[in-house]
């Protein structure tokens, strides 16, 4: 039978009315009581858990609910950012999950999946995500967070709007309940992020929700490795394709190309030509590219902690509300992510011989994010951009004309600690053999990327006509690892020839200029200083 | 820790060079120091490398082997001290001071 989802909320409401003041707010001492009222056992609770914020005072308060009432819950959450959140399946309140991302709790994951204490749904990317909450996967509850609400539910998030339209719209109009914990209860909030009419309970919080600075990478730890192959990458795919729109990963490979573009990337001619429109979190790396005017817009999935004072200084480039503070929106930058880039580049943890990537292993379930949506050629794109045709023409070779978004990956052969990215078989595709997966989460497909930078050079994947090319391609940029030195060493030779491997000699680059002398910032206080001290770092990154 | 000595030799060897020494790199964690220095060998080149990882024996082969083939120098001893850096670590402080050592060419 199919549940009356719209009598089921009336009444949890009804069962909720005591502990409200006759509207929307719930004392912060009455949380348990109203969780107990709303939540039934086998619900779909929705937690906002995003990649920055986390409702964490929520996450916290649904471990005072006794098992015995209310179990089964199946948890759908984008980022598993505290411990709490796994701490319901320890408690037998939460059975299942859904999930896009496990960064931090990504070793606790695997374990308890090794040990069968959580059943997971599926691993998703965060608009697959998203669009399933309006589909199969309605919230019966969510829990938002945010910065202010005022008295008729409306809330406020400043930059870290992040997920919450997503959830809230699939809650609101699908018969769930919507919960917010807020810093503050006000008179006004100072922007309506969330309409309170979607909002059905509002609680303050007993300290501010938890944020992570997640896009903060210190210029002092890019090493001479990253800053060549920062520009192999600039050179050899910049500037060959000039992408005007594009997103960074969060590594450092990929801060140490965005501290060069007002020093290399000027060299080259890139300003104005490309670069333009950027999907990226505000990262504080991007600050002197920004100050040098590469920059005509940055769509952020969400904030960084530190740089709200420069972003609304910025609002020409940031999405700045009439009240001054940044909106993110992951939904919508995701979705630029996928359709709006010419061009991605960012890393992953392994890569094998064919280019298929994947950040599992066996001890750490990190899941995908937006990895696979960033790094893939969207088939359903069909607005044509002049880098989008040139590496379409690379790709379809004189058959049916075609665009293509480049799909960059960018690493060094080992990882710390020596550990091989290149391997011949990836660890997920073991852990899928053995009955963890039905399917082997890989985060980037092989045929999705079209160039594989390292220290050695970047090898065309585009341009590589078999299976057996690209197989060669991959071992002849792959270093010293295993994978590597097991290249055939005439072909590699032959790709070379051919341009489907460039080596730094070949694109004219002198190892010698490889030095942190191309960093228009090399620490984190040069970064306040580019900013006119709008930055204002967490403490962590401070050491002066 | 490691020694390895290593003695390289390849066909019609570059032997010109602009100056007499180039050292790059410094010996800290994930990093090393290369001092190449032009001496008469006969026209081969002579590796000592200290390492404080043990058991890379066969990498190093690789990588100096690349170096020669990639180079093609003569003439040339290459002192490194090496605390654990990567394999693109060592290539690339190896073919810094041979730029270097070639006059930036």
């Amino acid at each position: 039978m199919i549940k009356d989802r719209k009598k089921s909320k009336e009444r949890k409401l009804a069962a909720a009315l005591e502990l409200t003041d006759g509207k929307k707010i719930v004392k912060t001492d009455s949380i348990t009581g109203l969780l107990e009222a709303v939540l039934h056992s086998g619900d779909k609770l929705c937690l906002e858990g995003d990649n920055q914020k986390q409702a964490d005072f929520l996450s916290r308060s649904l471990l005072t609910l006794d098992p015995e009432k209310v179990n089964g819950l199946h948890l759908l959450i984008s980022t598993i950012g505290l411990p709490e959140q796994l701490d319901l399946f320890d408690m037998g309140l939460a059975q299942k999950i859904d999930l896009a991302y496990a960064g931090p709790q990504g070793h606790r994951l695997a374990q308890m999946l090794h040990d069968n204490r959580i059943q997971v749904g599926n691993i998703h990317t965060y608009n697959e995500l998203y669009s399933r909450y309006f589909m199969d996967l309605r919230p019966d509850v969510c829990l938002l967070c945010g910065v202010e609400a005022d008295r008729e539910g409306n809330l406020y998030m400043n930059g870290s709007v992040e997920d919450s339209p997503a959830i809230a719209e699939a809650t609101a109009f699908g018969q769930g309940i919507v919960i917010a914990q807020v810093n503050k209860i006000v008179d006004k909030a100072r922007r309506v992020d969330i309409p309170g009419d979607w909002v059905d309970f509002v609680v303050e919080a007993p300290s501010e929700f938890r944020m992570e600075p997640l896009f903060t990478r210190d210029p002092a730890q890019i090493t001479e490795t990253m800053i060549l192959m920062g520009m192999m990458t600039m050179k050899g795919i910049y500037a060959k394709y000039l992408p005007r729109t594009l997103n960074h990963g969060v590594g450092f490979n990929t801060a140490a190309i965005e501290l060069m573009l007002p020093t290399y990337g000027e060299e080259l001619g890139l300003r104005g030509k490309a670069l333009t429109n950027w999907v990226l979190n505000p990262h504080p790396t991007m600050i002197p590219a920004i100050e040098e005017g590469w920059v005509e817009s940055i769509i952020p999935p969400g904030s960084e902690l530190g740089m709200e004072k420069y972003v609304e200084a910025n609002p020409n480039i940031f999405p700045v509300g009439a009240d001054g503070s940044l909106r993110s929106n992951r939904a919508f930058a995701q979705l630029g992510g996928h359709y709006g880039c010419d061009l991605f580049i960012g890393a992953s943890l392994q890569i094998d011989v064919l280019g298929n990537s994947s950040t599992v292993t066996a001890e750490r379930i990190t899941g995908f994010g937006g990895a696979p949506n960033f790094g893939c050629d969207a088939g359903g794109r069909r607005h044509i951009s002049d880098a989008w045709l040139k590496a379409g023409e690379e790709y379809s070779r004189g058959g049916l004309p075609r665009g293509r978004k480049l799909v960059v990956q960018i690493v060094e052969s080992f990882q710390q600690g020596m550990q091989e990215t290149f391997v011949e078989k990836l660890d997920a595709v073991t852990l899928a053999e053995k009955g963890l997966f039905k399917l082997a989460p890989i985060m980037i497909y092989g045929e999705d990327v079209s160039h594989i930078v390292t220290e050695e050079g970047i090898a065309n994947l585009l341009l590589c006509r078999t299976m057996e090319e690209r197989e060669q391609a991959v071992r002849g940029v792959a270093g010293y690892t295993q994978a590597g030195l097991k290249r055939d060493r005439e072909k590699v030779e032959e790709l070379r020839q051919r341009g489907i491997i460039q080596r730094p000699e070949d694109l004219g680059i002198k190892k010698l200029h490889a030095t942190r002398d191309l960093l228009s910032a090399r620490s984190i206080k040069d970064l306040v200083k580019w900013s006119g001290g709008l930055y204002n770092p967490p403490s962590r990154f401070r050491n002066w | 820790m490691e020694h390895i000595s290593l003695e390289k030799e390849t066909k019609s060897p570059d032997i010109a060079f602009s100056k007499a020494s180039s050292l790059r790199g410094v010996v800290s964690s994930g990093n090393l120091e290369v001092l190449i220095e032009i001496k008469e060998l006969g026209g081969k080149c002579r590796f000592e490398i200290d390492t404080a990882a043990d058991g890379f024996g066969k990498t190093w082969k690789a990588v100096i082997d690349d170096f020669m083939e990639r180079r093609k120098p003569g003439n040339l001893l290459v002192s490194i001290n090496d605390y654990a850096a990567s394999p693109d670590v060592v290539g690339l402080r190896l073919d810094q001071a041979y730029e270097d050592l070639k006059g930036g060419e």
